[in-house]
């Protein structure tokens, strides 16, 4: 059976089971059928593009199915660049499915889950899959509807149906902008397969047009500054192994599109295109993880730093573009494999930080992190994988966040080589804005494990919670070692992305797999390298070496006290460090400026009996400056709009044929 | 026998920068006491510190986790560990290329997570407002790091510390404007990341301006031996960075034999004698500064470094 034969029928399967779901509806047997269904399938699928991805590829494995578009069909096509990204697809599917058959026992309304989650596997399988313009966007099409679907699946709780609305309406929007660019890559011609649009010359003018389109269209489903509002409304919304997949897999199945439009389809790239995106994509970083670092819930946190990394991924493209477009191939390969890089590690560590706010949501019952606290004690096994996933999201060593922005800023190093000016002067500025959202990220982790899972518990909920089922947990430590695996054997990741760069850029970087001792090199040796194994060894063994010899000739002793507060007694948990004041510090240098953030303390006089209150006032620029506006001219237009429904008949026939006298005017004059 | 000699010389650094950290700590405090017209305690001072609290029973918070007790070591580790693959007294060492400028930078940040977590762990206000601040100045002290790194990188070619240091040692490199800018930025994020003064106070327990110190107030015994000690390492490893980028005379190429490795360890206590002077000169003839004026000091020396870098462009193009 060919390769794509087998992610075909995947994807079959995965309908039958959205089919079977609905069959099934409400009997108690589904969470589990479903779930475990939908692993065995994903893990098929999995094992399918990895073969093909690691195999060697030779040549491109195609199908043309005979529905869709009828001069056109559907085509499909299987080449390096879909395996990587059905490789992010099937293991986050699968690990989501490995935790739903846990988490999805907790599910009050599970029939509103269970069609449509195998739907929207299949949706991001075939987004993927899709060789040819129309298949593309009915698939993308069909995985936005099935991800709505499941934002919506508790419509009742507060919020959520305006979730559910601000999304529609951005991937409307989004797809309105795909639309127009496929229309211009399909020329006046009009012929809409991949391979045709790949093999015609496009305009200058027409290449600039379909980027800004596609960073809109794929920008919004992405989640790039400002296109992002969407983001932390929906993926919280949904339920948090669905939040996992929506975070840490399709915001990858945009990027996917991005890569393969202008990667692949637009032909060379000109370096002016990678100003744009250098700049969006530092922006989205930075911002993105501002606003994670003043957010309390800890779902919409995970949701906004979702928002940097894919900025972060979006430097590296832009990167990958300008090398490109000035003919650096070892450059272009070395930013465009750390951006492939970051897709992967960013799906392991998000899907693992979304599954473990999940175990926290089932064990407390709480989203607020201001009435968490003290988990460590309670949930000791959910808290070991969540404290790996924040190390590893903070881009720290040992762990895989920090392979990919080691190599992005590898990239960034190559940039005095580039002769444009702009981009001279630009790059460097663009590495210390990652730099700077690196370190915010660990700002940001600290204060999300610190407030949630350390400290003493702020609410009866966190008190009483209790460790979650098994499951949730296989698929939290599977993620968790898949994390370090990839931090300590980044060389071997690197090989294997190679086929991908060669396919898109022409160019790859040199075979890791040759250094020694397993350490990674893109530039040759003496220019730079790391090895993430060994750095994990040496602190392994100086860490145990410091142990035993305090132990063994140093003291055991410890004796248990209460917390020394300086002689006050700190009995209340409330007078913790909460997340607000965790963030006051950078609320006070960063949000300034970017949130126009101010505090009013209302202090009561002395005698006076009220509590003292601190009231921090935030401002989303981006929602009041471009949202804001638009919604009140829609708004207001739609008023004016409204008179026209309560006209009488004769108004009407008038309005009718004054609009006929137009038309025919316009006409008369355009010919 | 190569490899074992490598490793023996690899072992020697760890061993080195171990044993000099205390006593660098302890020469700091003794000269600023002297300029204080002070007599000051022994240069010795700290190691007596350092084995008096690893004798004594560690006092534990009642909530404290098993994340608060593993964090000195983990910290410890790390800072060690990257302290050991800077070019001390030679370059090239047998692990020096396991990880570069960037990655040892990382490594410190390791350190950092795990020490501001542990502050958040007992659930006191104090572990707070330090965890908070430490990591309100990383933020800004890594972007300027970063930029200080590409500067070194673009005139060594570069960000290995080894060829590093060979290419300034052995080529004609000549002062550079950008160099010396990206020395005062270095030196800026350097009394920032190791919480000395203007930026923060090592001296002081109880002061609501304190940020390092009220991070592991909740801390003793071993533990806190632990905990000082990487803060000693992690000062000797910004000294030794300062000195092997910038001043990297005598240090001995791999290889070169006992003699010239000697040699090389010999210039290297004097290079941290004279940055400790040099330290210590400086504390004691500036003021610490308010917490939220350190944004504005540390964004100097991130301006400091994006203009050595634009004035390599400059003259490299020119």
């Amino acid at each position: 059976m060919s390769a794509i034969v087998l992610q075909m029928a995947c994807v079959a399967g995965l309908l039958g089971l959205a089919v079977l779901a609905m069959a099934l509806s409400r009997s108690t047997l589904s969470t589990t059928v479903i779930y475990s269904a939908a692993l065995a399938v994903s893990v098929i699928a999995l094992i399918g593009s990895l073969r093909w991805l690691l195999g060697g590829i030779v040549d491109a494995s195609e199908l043309t199915l005979p529905i869709g578009l009828p001069w056109l069909g559907a085509h499909f096509r299987l080449d390096a660049l879909a395996s990587f990204f059905l490789v992010v697809v099937n293991l986050g599917g699968a690990a989501a499915s490995l935790y739903g058959l846990g988490y999805g026992h907790h599910d009050p309304t599970p029939h509103r889950v269970l069609p449509f989650f195998p739907a929207f596997l299949a949706g991001m399988n075939l987004v993927v899959l899709a060789d040819d313009a129309f298949s593309y966007l009915l698939c993308w099409e069909f995985m936005s509807l099935a991800s709505w679907a499941l934002v919506m699946a508790h419509h009742r709780d507060a919020g959520n149906a305006k979730a559910g609305y601000v999304y529609l309406v951005m991937a409307s929007f989004g797809t309105l902008a795909l639309l127009l660019a496929f229309g211009l890559l399909a020329g006046p011609a009009g012929d809409y397969g991949f391979a045709a649009i790949r093999a015609a010359s496009h305009a200058p003018s027409a290449a600039a047009l379909v980027l800004i389109l596609m960073l809109l269209g794929a920008g919004s489903k992405a989640g790039l500054v400002p296109l992002h509002v969407w983001l932390p409304l929906a993926h919280p919304a949904a339920p948090s192994h669905v939040s996992a997949l929506m975070s840490g897999v399709m915001t990858k199945v945009a990027i996917y599109g991005f890569i393969r439009v202008v990667f692949d389809l637009l032909g060379p790239p000109i370096w002016s295109a990678s100003v744009v995106v250098l700049f969006l994509g530092s922006i989205t970083a930075v911002m993105g993880i501002l606003y994670a670092m003043m957010e309390t819930d800890l779902k919409r946190l995970l949701a906004y730093s979702t928002i940097e990394n894919i900025g972060v991924i979006f430097v590296a493209l832009g990167l990958a573009l300008a090398f490109q477009a000035n003919g650096q191939k070892l450059a272009a390969a070395l930013a465009f494999t750390a951006a492939l890089l970051h897709v992967l590690n960013h799906s392991f560590f998000k899907s693992l930080l979304f599954f473990g706010a999940g175990a926290v949501l089932t064990a407390t019952g709480e989203r607020d992190m201001d009435k968490l606290g003290g988990l460590i004690h309670r949930m000791p096994q959910t808290s070991f994988a969540v404290l790996v996933g924040c190390v590893a999201i903070s881009a720290l060593p040992p762990f895989n966040g920090f392979v990919s922005e080691w190599l992005i800023f590898q990239a960034v190093l190559q940039s005095p080589d580039l002769p444009q000016w702009p981009l001279k002067i630009m790059v460097p500025a663009v590495g210390a804005m990652l730099a700077l959202a690196a370190a915010l990220a660990a700002a940001c982790f600290v204060k999300a494990y610190g407030v949630a899972f350390l400290g003493r518990p702020r609410s009866v909920a966190a008190e009483t919670a209790v460790e979650v089922d098994r499951y949730s947990l296989a698929a939290m430590f599977i993620l968790a070692a898949l994390c370090l695996l990839a931090g300590i054997l980044p060389g071997l990741a690197i090989d294997a992305l190679s086929p991908v760069v060669l396919e898109i850029l022409g160019g790859r970087m040199p075979i890791q797999a040759n250094e020694a001792w397993l350490s990674i090199a893109p530039m040759g040796e003496s220019r730079s390298s790391y090895n993430g194994l060994l750095v994990m060894i040496f602190i392994t063994l100086s860490a145990s070496l410091a142990v035993s010899m305090v132990h063994r000739f140093a003291s055991r002793a410890l004796r248990r006290g209460p917390a020394w507060g300086c002689g006050y007694s700190e009995a209340v948990p409330a007078a913790q460090y909460s997340s607000a004041s965790f963030a006051q510090p950078i609320r006070r240098v960063f949000g300034t400026l970017v949130f126009h953030a101010r505090d009013h303390v209302d202090m009561p006089p002395p005698g006076d009996t009220r509590p003292a209150r601190l009231r921090i006032e935030l401002h989303d620029l981006v929602w009041e400056g471009l949202y804001a506006p638009i919604a009140a001219a829609v708004g207001w237009s739609s008023e004016r709009l409204n008179r026209l429904q309560f006209l009488t008949i004769r108004r009407y026939l008038s309005l009718v044929f004054a609009t006929l006298v137009t038309l025919l005017l316009v006409l008369a004059i355009w010919s | 026998m190569v490899v074992i000699a490598d490793i023996l010389v690899q072992g020697a650094q760890m061993l080195l920068v171990l044993l000099l950290a205390p006593l660098l700590t302890g020469f700091v405090r003794k000269i600023k006491a002297r300029l204080l017209r002070r007599q000051g305690a022994s240069m010795f001072q700290p190691y007596r510190d350092l084995l008096r609290l690893l004798r004594k029973e560690v006092v534990l918070a009642d909530n404290a986790s098993w994340l608060f007790r593993v964090t000195p070591y983990i910290t410890f580790a790390a800072i060690w560990v990257a302290a050991a693959l800077i070019p001390t007294f030679a370059t090239g060492l047998l692990f020096n290329w396991t990880a570069d400028l960037i990655a040892i930078v990382a490594l410190l940040g390791s350190a950092r997570f795990f020490l501001a977590l542990a502050g958040m762990d007992v659930g006191t206000s104090f572990g707070g407002i330090g965890s908070s601040r430490e990591v309100m100045i990383a933020a800004l002290a890594e972007p300027a790091m970063l930029l200080i790194v590409f500067c070194m990188a673009l005139v060594a070619g570069s960000t290995q510390l080894s060829t590093v240091a060979n290419f300034i040692g052995s080529s004609y490199v000549g002062l550079r404007v950008s160099l010396g800018m990206a020395l005062v930025a270095l030196f800026m994020v350097a009394l920032a990341e190791n919480a000395r003064i203007p930026v923060d106070n090592p001296a002081t327990h109880l002061e609501l301006t304190m940020v390092h110190e009220a991070m592991v107030l909740e801390y003793s015994g071993r533990h806190l031996a632990m905990i000082e000690f990487g803060a000693s390492l992690q000062l000797l490893l910004y000294v030794s960075l300062i000195a092997c980028v910038f001043a990297p005379w005598k240090i001995a190429l791999f290889g070169a034999g006992p003699l010239a490795y000697a040699v090389g360890a010999g210039v290297y206590v004097v290079k941290l004698a004279a940055a400790g002077f040099f330290l210590a000169l400086f504390e004691s003839a500036t003021a610490k500064m308010r917490v939220f004026r350190v944004p504005q000091f540390l964004g100097a020396a991130l301006m400091l470094g994006l203009l050595g870098t634009l004035l390599l462009f400059v003259s490299r193009s020119f």
